[in-house]
């Protein structure tokens, strides 16, 4: 007992004296899963928008992998991405195992069924009338398109705020590609999973608390977006 | 301006539209009227390319309707479209109203001026920075008004323009379309079910009764002459009367009416069964002695059943021999000192009978 609360006083002591490096391992995490959230909105957002606009055989279907790719556990995409990118995988020439790089792409890969499904969703919520207002006032096809996706910008926005949730809490992608390499890859939820088994627990409490305070944040915008 | 050439169009299995033809000329108020899900909104609908007419051939502006969606979008820039149910885009008034001068590129200076001027057409001077989740049933409707207008159409398209509306603002809105369509001289299309608005604004009347045109005319075709038993209810006709013709002398026919002989103008032979209509306004009701007149007349001895009082008018029942519906006013009815089982006198002008034969009126 008095470890733990030894940890948590050693934790805001770490916190408040803006300890270089958990500095540095927050500042890598926010980096590395807003890159990813990015990629995965420029993939999933137009990929959700030609799901919603275009008919096609398949369909239903197609959806349907979205919404189980939701759940998606982050070490299948971990190792997904980890077998194309090793050495001997199909973009292994790239070098991008255990670099940042390869963590944001492992990342994107987890969050962009959430996103394109929250997209579909979103746009989904924009009812027949709407559309109809927009053909009806002489908009082009293109035109129509943008203007739909601006009027459910609000619950797309919500999409992207989960899936950086996600990303940035998620430990299997960022392990396996990642390798926690310190200072170069350690990223929040690394650092807390390495540190507890050495035993530094004020450490972990202290990223821990950390990642609780940016889900925090991540809720609260979430919240807002909502309430518009 | 618009021509429909036996346009059929179902959904799935439901037909809604059955063999449509008709044609609406430039500078002129069309308005399409009957009971809601006859088919009035999708007529507009395939006007406004929104849907395929699917059957027959639809031509807007001169040019046929299967084009390009590139040709369409060009076409229907020519044309502002009212949703029954309008719906607003979020954020404000002036980004609504906007939005139709930025699909055609405006730049944004005259976005600006045209918006100012709509809006102050509508009656909704500066509401430009109202958030649209803000408005009323009425002022959402003049908002969806007024971006229709913003890019100057040639051809408004009304779907029900004030059915969720109460009798202020309806009357502010017909008042603006009638304007519209004097000033600017925009054609408009309008549909509606209500028989009194469509009498105040057509220039010629559409009545749409399941699936197809009915009659089409103008109000006051459709109003004294209707064609059939179904518009003439509609139009509020309330003596519709089945009978044969006894007797034609020059024009003048003898009508038996279970039992009772009525005059009226018709041209048909005698031993036709027709139809008789007499709007229950030119019906008089009178409680002297019956007295002869110059004019071609029917005056029938009369028996009231029932007063109803109907706003400022009086509609009186009476059993002539056959049942009979007259409005009075109320001022008359209380002079007159009606009452039910009284016997009194109708009397109605020969020309007052509207006479269709029965193989037409169906």
């Amino acid at each position: 007992m008095n470890e733990i609360i030894d940890g948590f006083v050693q934790a805001f002591q770490l916190i408040i004296s803006l300890d270089p490096e958990v500095i540095e391992i927050t500042a890598r995490s926010l980096l590395i899963s807003l890159a990813a959230t990015a990629v995965a909105s420029l993939v999933a957002i137009p990929l959700g928008g030609l799901i919603h606009f275009r008919e096609f055989g398949g369909k239903r279907g197609l959806i349907t992998i979205i919404q189980t790719l939701y759940a998606l556990p982050t070490v299948v995409a971990g190792l997904f991405v980890f077998l194309l990118l090793s050495r001997a995988g199909p973009l292994g020439f790239l070098g991008l195992l255990f670099t940042p790089t390869g963590m944001v792409i492992g990342q994107a890969v987890l969050i962009i069924p959430v996103l394109a499904g929250m997209t579909l969703v979103a746009l989904s919520g924009v009812k027949k009338t709407i559309s109809d207002e927009i053909v009806a006032l002489g908009a082009t096809q293109t035109q129509a398109i943008l203007t739909i996706i601006k009027e459910a910008r609000f619950a797309i926005i919500g999409g992207i705020i989960l899936g950086f949730g996600r990303a940035i809490s998620e430990v299997g992608a960022a392990m396996i590609i990642g390798g926690n390499i310190r200072g170069y890859t350690r990223v929040l939820t690394t650092a807390i999973a390495l540190e507890t088994s050495m035993g530094n627990i004020a450490l972990s409490i202290a990223l821990g608390i950390i990642l609780l305070g940016i889900a925090m944040v991540v809720t609260v915008a979430l919240f807002l977006v909502q309430e518009r | 301006m618009i021509r429909f050439d036996h346009v059929s169009r179902s959904y799935g299995e439901k037909e809604v539209l059955c063999d449509i033809s008709f044609e609406v000329r430039e500078g002129e108020i069309f308005t399409l009227v009957g009971p809601s899900g006859t088919g009035k909104t999708t007529i507009l609908r395939i006007i406004a390319m929104l849907e395929d007419p699917g059957a027959g051939t639809v031509a807007v502006m001169g040019t046929d309707t299967r084009i390009s969606e590139t040709r369409r979008v060009a076409l229907r820039r020519q044309m502002g479209m009212v949703f029954q149910k309008p719906a607003a885009l979020r954020g404000s008034v002036a980004e609504n109203v906007a939005l139709g001068l930025k699909f055609r590129k405006f730049p944004p200076d005259d976005i600006s001026r045209r918006v100012s001027e709509v809006l102050d057409l509508v009656g909704l001077s500066g509401y430009e920075g109202r958030k649209t989740s803000t408005l009323s049933g009425g002022e959402l409707q003049r908002v969806a008004i007024a971006r229709a207008l913003a890019p100057g159409p040639r051809l408004l398209l009304l779907d029900e323009p004030t059915a969720n509306l109460d009798p202020v603002a309806t009357e502010k809105i017909e008042n603006l379309i009638l304007s519209l369509n004097e000033e600017s001289g925009i054609t408009i299309v309008l549909s509606t079910h209500d028989m009194a608005q469509a009498q105040r604004l057509a220039s010629r009347i559409a009545v749409v009764l399941d699936r197809k045109i009915c009659q089409l005319g103008n109000p006051f075709q459709i109003f004294y002459q209707p064609g059939s038993r179904e518009v003439a209810r509609m139009v509020g006709i309330d003596n519709i009367l089945a009978g044969e013709i006894v007797a034609n002398e020059g024009g003048l026919a003898f009508i038996d009416v279970s039992g009772v002989i009525l005059h009226a103008p018709c041209s048909l032979d005698p031993g036709t069964r027709v139809t008789l209509f007499v709007r229950p306004e030119d019906l008089f009701i009178g409680t002297g002695a019956i007295t002869a007149h110059s004019s071609p007349r029917n005056v029938l001895p009369a028996t009231i059943l029932r007063l109803i009082p109907q706003g400022p008018n009086t509609r009186i029942t009476v059993d002539a021999g056959v049942r009979l519906t007259a409005v009075i006013t109320r001022q008359s009815c209380e002079e007159l000192g009606l009452s039910p089982g009284m016997p009194v006198s109708v009397s109605f002008k020969a020309n007052a009978v509207h006479v269709v034969p029965v193989e037409k009126a169906g």
